[in-house]
């Protein structure tokens, strides 16, 4: 049998995963209350519709010339239409396939262009009228665009979940516990959610660094503080702050195209993560990048906690049954008892 | 009268007119006529946007006079159905006592609700209750399926006890009723190619809603009402003045978390059926839209908004292709394939994609809602009207 | 233009007010027909309520898709379909007793609550006769539960729960599609086949009722063929990621999976269980396995590749080799260019049924209907001579075990066949314990 310390570890593991999922949604919310005051309920849609910038270019890759195959039928006992996708065509058939097995890591590069486009037209376009209007109108209005974002990908991808999956080299697992001295089979770990912790790190790491390091981000900031004193200052904040918006995108965005080969994607996968990630922003603190990053993986790692079966049983023996179904709103609510604002949130930031 | 202002009196009359009228006025097109598919005076569909209208007053009260944006409040709803429907099965079909029940319990679970969340403000506060309400809606679903019967919703069952009702041996459910009348007893009035139908629980729901928009209309403009809308000016000078303004939020909560079992209660008597979706927070976000869609902390809007989404949500789902076919079968048949393909999308399974185009369309055009954004577009017209006809004179040389 | 409108009003109020008047003597007493939406002119309507928006809303287009084939059969429009192999020759292709066959569509939402209010507009708005379709437990049993009250017969669509035909049965419903109880009873003997009869099986179970129905039959099915059963471990409904739930199976000393999830549930967790290698591990000195009790064909197109060698059950597939099955996966795939789900055509058998059933009763009336299907035994609308039993409104047939097809070649024939279970095989008692606690009740008519 196995020992709790490879169960912890394990989770551990698989918290961190969907931490980082949590963290990059919440990331891109958090730089958008944060910047700009906006309650944007379309986050969730822009994380989807990145998962769909994945699932479009496995179209794009598969767009074949169709080949009769009279030996073979199909289901109505006519001949066999045999398609072959032109990438294969062009590339010769070991070359073509390759690119439709990198499709996920190649989607990143498909991805970041139109997700920045679709940022800029949003806030340009839509989001900029509603800074001054009250939060309940933004609700409206974004809520509604998300609504209508999603329908679209739905009017061309029907509802059923897309298979997307990454490369044949990072498909199964590794015993992550004999590397480290445990049993055999104790801690198994998919490749594929290493590379998505790695890749979130990196995204995180780099969007720290830019708001940190560059003087582009040190105006952000300081406009997030205090946006008429910059503005006085003769510094056009509003283009930044567009600029802005269109990382928040396109972070959403990668976050969702490397999510697809972990769960298929769906058009409804945004709202079922809308909720969730405004839980990690609040829990996190309004306003604080940080707190949006920690509170991610905070409640990522406590949720795979709560799913263990010790766990589970622990809380049962005290009635309290299915604690894995709750956790994360259990742990909403102590911290917001117990900080007001949340992990690391700023004073005055949505509170009233 | 009524002890109510001259304006207000007018929109209580106007609802009560639209009301009591409703299953003439949301029939205007005769039966078997292509547009009778828009016609919404059927008494499931009217039943629902009065009881909506109940849960969309209550929701007001807080969110519109407070500022306090609730994210929960179907659970409220829920724990009102749940609350009615074992009052069908163990006491009496009569809905007085399943209302009443519904409504005391929601209103406690609305006190411990609040007064936790209450310690915090703003989108803390919005956090708190949707994350109460979720755990309901998860427990309900799952954990609590004895109490709730989960996945399927709560039903009465002809083995129930009903121990205040005669032995029923029809081998049919019994119906619920209030002293002998039967709510889903439906008269028709056949006139020259219209039918209306006239519904017991749909007037028995709307009396119940005209009386719960009174109390708000009393509500709004009693000097409770005033303290309330003191707290979304500003809170911390209020707080300042070394007022204590939580009793106040919370009995505001309160009151809105017993309008919210009351429609709870009137929906499981309409229909005997909790579900534990009721309290998803999807439904508490549809409430959320209702009452900003129709203008938050005006006394008629949310009503509107209620009405507006469930017209939808009930009407637009049902138009299939078929239909359009028929709308269109006067057309050349090239014209009316076209015409389908293009109204196509946005009816049938569509019908998301036209709520989610309104939404934005009146925010961004209505700033404020239907009844803001309606009134300041009706005193533009009146407006530019009088300008046209003072300068009539002035402006035909011109041209 | 302004004028005929005030006209109109006028004309309504005036009218209206004479109208109350004189119906008030009777305003509170229901018109006299013999049952509700008795159909008086040349036309009948059906309703159809099936999920159009939320995550089953293809699975619900492919169930409208074939209801509308279905009506097109009865009218006597395209190939008639099945009703050229139906042994019931009672339906002529005019229609039902001759009357036309129209429909109308409702959107369930998969909620109890909005498929309820549509199957209930289609009642009192569009005078449907009959609600069909629909594609989850909890649905139907809240649809059903309302069309008993209203008074029209219930056909119910995709319905896996043991309940909508045990603990939650009702006289004016019926279910084509099987249930738990014959998906564990079809599935042990191949898996006993399959993978001996020394297994020790973790459960992963979707919390919530049909899940809990499901993971007992099963559980009841493999532990009678000698299984053990290690661990049940209930998941939220909400879960999209199962990884926390797959990753402490590999160390549980169990050697099977069985997953008893449905739809995105089950798509995720499988594709988690993928991913984590499961189906490349050996434990206690076997392959590990990983079984999937109900499949459909859009969760395995959901679910991909990692469907592979994974075995469960469905209720009907387009590739059995019946008269009845080859007949309508023709007329549905050459006018739609798909081969139809299990789901789509349960729907279109139960809209032929219920039309034969009408003909044979000679009425619309859903108590002569109810009569008319119980205890009526057929065939030829695919999975063999079948049965819509008397004491509890369940249809006998034979049921398929199925497998993720190991070299797919196009993408339809993803899932192959494994067996077909004969009916006898999967038959139960109407009184057997996890079918018991319900009644039947009394047929209504709603009159």
């Amino acid at each position: 049998m196995v020992s709790m310390m490879d169960a912890i570890l394990l989770q551990i593991l698989n918290g961190l995963d969907k931490g980082s999922a949590y963290a990059l949604i919440a990331l891109g919310l958090t730089l958008i209350f944060g910047t700009l005051g906006v309650v944007n309920f379309a986050h969730g849609a822009l994380f989807m519709i990145g998962a769909f910038c994945a699932v479009t270019l496995q179209k794009i890759l598969n767009i074949s010339t169709i080949t009769i195959d009279p030996e073979k039928t199909d289901f109505l006992g006519k001949p066999l239409q045999v398609k072959t996708p032109l990438v294969e065509t062009w590339f010769g058939e070991v070359a073509g396939n390759a690119i439709i097995n990198w499709n996920v890591p190649i989607a990143i590069f498909f991805s970041i262009p139109i997700m920045l486009a679709i940022g800029f037209i949003m806030e340009r376009g839509l989001i900029r009228h509603f800074y001054k209007r009250p939060h309940a109108d933004q609700i409206l209005v974004t809520f509604g665009l998300a609504i209508v974002l999603q329908e679209i990908i739905k009017a061309f991808y029907g509802a059923n979940p897309i298979p997307t999956p990454a490369p044949d080299v990072f498909r199964g697992s590794f015993d992550f516990g004999v590397m480290i001295g445990f049993a055999k089979n104790a801690i198994i770990y998919p490749y594929w959610r290493l590379v998505y912790f790695t890749f979130s790190t990196a995204v995180i790491c780099a969007v720290f660094a830019f708001l940190q390091f560059t003087t582009f981000g040190m105006v952000v900031r300081a406009g997030m503080a205090d946006r008429e004193t910059v503005g006085l200052l003769g510094i056009n904040i509003d283009r930044r702050f567009t600029i802005m918006f269109g990382v928040a995108a396109a972070v959403a965005g990668l976050a969702g195209v490397m999510y697809t080969p972990i769960n298929s994607p769906n058009y409804h996968m945004g709202m079922d993560f809308l909720v969730l990630s405004f839980v990690v922003v609040v829990v996190g603190g309004m306003g604080s990048l940080g707190g949006a990053v920690l509170a991610g993986f905070l409640l990522g790692i406590l949720e795979s906690f709560a799913s263990m079966n010790e766990v589970k049983g622990f809380f049962e023996a005290i009635f309290l049954p299915s604690i894995d179904q709750i956790i994360i709103y259990l742990i909403a609510i102590i911290v917001l008892l117990a900080r007001p604002r949340g992990l690391l949130g700023r004073k005055g930031v949505m509170e009233e | 009268m009524l002890k109510l202002g001259k304006n207000d009196l007018g929109v209580f009359g106007f609802v009560v007119a639209i009301t009591l009228l409703a299953p003439f006025l949301m029939n205007p097109f005769p039966e078997g006529s292509a547009l009778a598919q828009f016609n919404a005076g059927y008494p499931d569909l009217m039943q629902r946007f009065v009881i909506f209208g109940i849960f969309a007053i209550g929701f007001n009260i807080l969110f519109g006079l407070t500022g306090y944006l609730s994210f929960g409040h179907a659970a409220f709803l829920g724990v009102g159905s749940y609350a009615a429907v074992w009052m069908f099965k163990l006491l009496t079909m009569n809905i007085i006592p399943a209302i009443i029940l519904a409504v005391l319990i929601s209103g406690l679970f609305a006190l411990v609700i609040g007064y936790v969340s209450l310690r915090r403000s703003g989108i803390y506060f919005s956090i708190l209750t949707l994350a109460f309400a979720q755990m309901s809606f998860s427990l309900a679903y799952s954990v609590l399926t004895p109490i709730t019967n989960g996945e399927t919703g709560l039903q009465i069952t002809l083995n129930d006890p009903r121990v205040l009702d005669t032995v029923n041996t029809t081998g049919n459910l019994p119906v619920t009723g209030l002293f002998g009348l039967e709510m889903r007893d439906t008269a028709t009035l056949e006139i020259a190619g219209w039918a209306f139908q006239f519904n017991v629980g749909f007037y028995v729901s709307a009396l119940i809603m005209l009386a719960a928009f009174y109390l708000s209309i009393r509500v709004f403009r009693s000097p409770f009402g005033l303290m309330l809308r003191a707290i979304k000016t500003n809170q911390n000078r209020l707080n300042y003045t070394g007022l204590n303004s939580r009793p106040y939020t919370l009995a505001a909560f309160v009151i809105s978390g017993m309008y919210a079992g009351l429609a709870g209660g009137l929906m499981a008597s309409m229909d005997p059926l909790a579900g534990a979706e009721r309290m998803q927070w999807t439904a508490s976000g549809e409430v959320v839209l209702m009452t900003i869609l129709g203008g938050a902390g005006t006394l008629l809007g949310p009503i509107l908004g209620a009405g507006f989404i469930k017209y939808f949500e009930n009407i637009f789902s049902k138009i299939n292709d078929n239909v359009l076919h028929g709308w269109f079968n006067f057309m050349p048949d090239f014209m009316e394939n076209v015409m389908v393909t293009i109204i196509h999308p946005f009816v049938g399974k569509g019908w998301h994609l036209t709520l989610g185009l309104l939404f934005m369309i009146i925010v961004i055009f209505l700033p404020g809602g239907l009844v803001d954004g309606g009134t300041r577009l009706w005193k533009r017209l009146l407006t530019r009207k009088q300008d046209n006809s003072s300068s009539v004179v002035a402006t035909t040389p011109a041209k | 233009m302004s004028k005929f409108v005030v006209n109109r009003r006028t004309l309504i109020k005036s009218g209206a007010v004479a109208g109350v008047g004189l119906a008030m003597p009777t305003i509170l007493t229901r018109p006299s027909f013999a049952y509700t939406n008795e159909p008086t002119g040349s036309s009948v309507t059906l309703g159809f309520n099936v999920p159009q928006t939320g995550p089953y809303a293809d699975e619900g287009n492919d169930e409208l898709l074939a209801q509308q084939l279905a009506v097109e059969h009865l009218n006597g429009e395209g190939d008639g379909g099945c009703l050229n192999t139906f042994t019931s020759k009672a339906l002529k292709g005019n229609g039902i007793l001759g009357k036309k066959v129209t429909f109308v569509t409702g959107d369930t939402q998969t909620k109890s609550d909005a498929a309820r209010a549509s199957a209930k507009s289609m009642i009192e708005k569009d005078g449907a006769i009959m609600i069909n379709g629909g594609s989850s437990s909890g649905v139907a049993i809240a649809v059903q539960g309302m069309c008993q009250d209203a008074g029209v017969i219930f056909m119910a669509g995709l319905t896996h729960s043991n309940d909508t035909t045990g603990k939650d049965k009702k006289a004016n419903g019926f279910r084509h599609f099987f249930n738990g109880y014959m998906s564990g009873a079809a599935l042990a003997p191949v898996l006993e086949g399959v993978y001996g009869k020394e297994r020790r099986a973790y459960h992963l179970t979707a919390d919530y009722t049909w899940g809990w129905t499901q993971q007992e039959s099963i559980a009841a099915a493999t532990e009678a063929i000698g299984w053990e059963t290690v661990k049940n471990v209930l998941t939220p409904l909400a879960s999209t990621d199962f990884s926390s739930y797959i990753s402490p199976v590999l160390n549980s000393g169990a050697d099977v999976l069985v997953l008893n999830h449905y739809g995105g549930n089950m798509i995720n967790s499988l594709t988690n269980a993928i991913q984590f290698g499961l189906l490349d591990k050996q434990v206690n000195g076997k392959d590990f396995a990983i079984v999937v009790p109900l499949y459909s064909e859009l969760m395995a197109a959901g679910a991909g590749e990692n469907i592979k060698g994974v075995y469960g059950s469905m209720n009907w597939n387009w590739q059995l080799p019946d008269d009845g099955t080859k007949s309508f996966v023709k007329s549905f795939g050459e006018k739609y260019g798909k081969p139809p789900s299990n789901s789509a055509q349960t729907c279109y058998a139960q809209t032929l049924l219920y039309a034969d059933a009408c003909e044979r009763a000679g009425t619309f009336n859903p108590c002569g209907v109810g009569e008319a299907l119980e205890g009526f035994e057929f065939d030829g609308l695919g999975n063999g001579p079948t049965l819509y039993r008397a004491a509890d409104h369940q249809c006998f047939k034979d049921v398929l075990v199925v497998k993720g097809a190991e070299n797919p070649t196009t993408a339809y024939d993803t899932l192959e066949i494994v067996e077909v279970t004969p009916r006898a095989q999967v038959e139960y008692a109407p009184d057997h314990p996890m079918f018991a606690g319900g009644n039947l009740g009394k047929c209504n008519p709603g009159a």
